[in-house]
């Protein structure tokens, strides 16, 4: 009962300096925000690039070696048909699926564009890619079109594409879309089969050669595997396991945004710092009132105690503004930067809101360690 | 805790010295004070303005220690107390009146009087019996939800009268209680805290520059320079 009495001394001093106190509380709020809306939008990042690259996590992709180059393309080297038998002993069960890849200018109808254009064998296809509209190919003279491609050229199941002087096919299917990937990327091109490709391009090897490992704890096993079996004497290809990209990247991103939250937690320094202030102000004008209740018998740490709900009643209602704030800011902040708010309810961002409203009422009490201290170490007879 | 060999004295000095030190020299506020008062006793203290009156009425208000000597409050030696013992006597033994009143302004009148039973109990079922006080005290009921600063100087002292009795202290302490009040309205609380020393046995002790007002009390005790005379 006297502790509830104490609660509404701070409640009232509040409310008499309510144009005071409501500057405090800005400042929380202030914090508040910075740190959760940063930790919901870093979050967010991280699962949306993880929901666009999880489903390429799982390869261990094989290039020609070149010095550099990872997405393949025409540099002359290719993997060997010699090669893709080793690849697939050395992986065995995992699949493996050879690739060709190039690129060249098309004709949808009569207009002129241009993608790029994979070789696949059908049997794999299904393994890669999924079909929005239409079906898998269908004999060496059907094509499959990717998302962006399809969209942009107006593509139907059904239109002719003619590529380049080698040839036409006919869309029997539109693929959904595939996103950002280390593999392959047909959303802006056309996939064939691999018999149709060897004809029109005659190469003599595979530009890439994607290995799907099953039990993904094994996958540094098959890159070693891989490695060791086809670069013993020479480096023939490079061998690049996507779940450590994959890992490499969320962290950085997860370190950029741990970065950001950190930034946001010094405007919460700052709120600290004026509520500090504030109290301190508090405790000045307060002296003979802070005497009166010393002389009448209020034991010191009774006096610390009412200077502290003050701090926490500040801290509260500044934290409780922040955390609504910050779920609607991360929900404005969400649809402009990544057009979709559904990372923002994993529980994974929204535990940032419950991190900046503790920080912001831990910052206001901590603030309001040293005026209260200050305040019930007042000599009673200042009264 | 060293006990006083005279209990029935309910505050006494034995070679009571208080020096405040200061950069530009120690002031000696008080000088050997030997005082006994007994219970029931009304006492006024007189004297020229820093002669160390205040600091004699602190010094039995336990808001301060001696320098040297010592000083016992019902019995117990005040000097050899720490802070919370202390203030846990000021709250239930002792009633403090101040010459600027000196309410809580953010609470009513009835909860300034009701702050020092929440203190003590630490409930608030005590709505009658800060009632009663404030009834003793002929305040208008209308003003009991009043915030200080809505009551004239004679209401706030008749509600820091009543805030002082309300736990049934022994010892009133009254800094010139009539000192920021018009003679009428102070005669009024002179009446008021006679009448406690006569029906309740209180143990009054007050500071005053009034004769007049010094008359009420059965003894008066004059002090210069911080010594008695
Ligand atoms: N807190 C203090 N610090 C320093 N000197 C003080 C303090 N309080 C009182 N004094 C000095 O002690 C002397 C007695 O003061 P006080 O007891 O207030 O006198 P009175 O109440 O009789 O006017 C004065 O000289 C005063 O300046
Ligand atoms: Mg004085």
């Amino acid at each position: 009962m006297t502790k509830s009495f104490f609660f509404e001394f701070a409640k009232r001093n509040v409310r008499l300096h309510w144009l005071r106190s409501l500057l405090a509380v800005l400042g929380i709020v202030i914090g508040v925000v910075a740190i959760a809306s940063m930790g919901i939008l870093g979050n967010s990042l991280v699962l949306a690039i993880s929901d666009s690259l999880s489903s390429v996590g799982d390869s261990v992709i094989v290039t020609p070696h070149t010095g550099g180059g990872v997405m393949g393309g025409s540099t002359g080297d290719y993997i060997s048909d010699r090669d893709l038998e080793q690849i697939r002993r050395a992986v065995a069960p995992d699949i493996t699926i050879p690739v060709y890849s190039g690129g060249s200018r098309m004709k949808v109808g009569s207009e002129d564009t241009a993608g790029s254009i994979y070789g696949l064998d059908p049997d794999d296809i299904a393994v890669l890619l999924e079909i929005r509209e239409g079906s898998y190919l269908r004999g060496a003279s059907s094509a499959m079109a990717g998302a962006r491609f399809a969209e942009e050229n107006n593509i139907k199941v059904g239109t002719r594409i003619t590529v380049g002087d080698k040839g036409s096919l006919r869309v029997v299917g539109i693929l959904e879309e595939r996103g950002m990937g280390f593999d392959i990327n047909p959303d802006y091109g056309i996939v064939v089969e691999d018999r149709w490709f060897e004809a029109a391009y005659d190469q003599d090897g595979y530009d890439m050669v994607i290995v799907k490992v099953r039990d993904l704890n094994t996958i540094e096993d098959v890159k070693n595997a891989i490695d060791k079996q086809l670069n013993r004497r020479e480096t023939v290809v490079d061998v690049i396991d996507t779940k450590a990209i994959l890992e490499t990247i969320l962290t950085t991103f997860g370190q950029i945004s741990t970065f950001t939250t950190a930034i946001g937690g010094i405007s919460l320094i700052v709120a600290g710092v004026s509520i500090l202030n504030i109290m301190m102000m508090s405790v000045t004008e307060r002296i003979k009132e802070i005497g009166v209740l010393r002389s009448i018998g209020t034991q010191k740490k009774e006096v610390r105690s009412i200077f502290l709900y003050e701090a926490l009643i500040l801290g509260l209602i500044g934290g409780i503004i922040g955390g609504v704030l910050s779920f609607v800011g991360g929900y404005a902040i969400s649809i402009v930067m990544l057009e979709t708010t559904k990372f923002l309810f994993y529980p994974s961002s929204l535990v940032y809101i419950l991190y900046g409203v503790t920080f912001g009422v831990v910052t206001s009490l901590l603030s309001g360690l040293y005026p209260a201290w200050k305040a019930s170490n007042l000599n009673p007879i200042e009264a | 805790m060293i006990q006083s060999p005279e209990t029935e004295y309910i505050i006494q000095f034995r070679d009571v010295t208080k020096i405040y030190p200061l950069p530009a020299g120690d002031v000696v506020a008080l000088d050997s004070i030997n005082l006994e008062i007994l219970p029931g006793e009304f006492i006024a203290i007189m004297g020229p303005s820093g002669s160390g009156k205040s600091t004699l009425l602190n010094l039995m208000g336990c808001l301060d220690t001696p320098t040297s000597g010592d000083l016992f409050i019902k019995g117990r030696n005040a000097g050899s107390m720490n802070d919370e013992e202390l203030t846990a006597l000021r709250r239930d033994h002792i009633g403090f009146i101040f010459q600027q009143f000196n309410l809580l302004p953010l609470l009513s009148a009835l909860e300034n009087v009701q702050y020092p039973l929440i203190l003590k109990r630490g409930t608030k079922e005590c709505e009658e019996r800060c009632l009663h006080v404030l009834n003793a005290m002929e305040l208008d009921e209308t003003l009991y939800t009043h915030k200080p600063s809505e009551l004239s100087g004679g209401q706030q002292q008749r509600v820091a009268i009543a805030r002082a009795l309300v736990n049934d202290p022994e010892i009133l302490l009254a800094d010139e209680p009539t000192g920021n009040l018009d003679t009428k309205t102070g005669t009024a609380i002179m009446e008021l805290l006679l009448d406690l020393n006569r029906s309740r046995n209180e143990t009054i002790i007050m500071v005053t520059h009034d004769p007049a007002v010094a008359r009420y009390a059965h003894r008066i005790i004059t002090i210069v320079d911080g010594r008695i005379t």
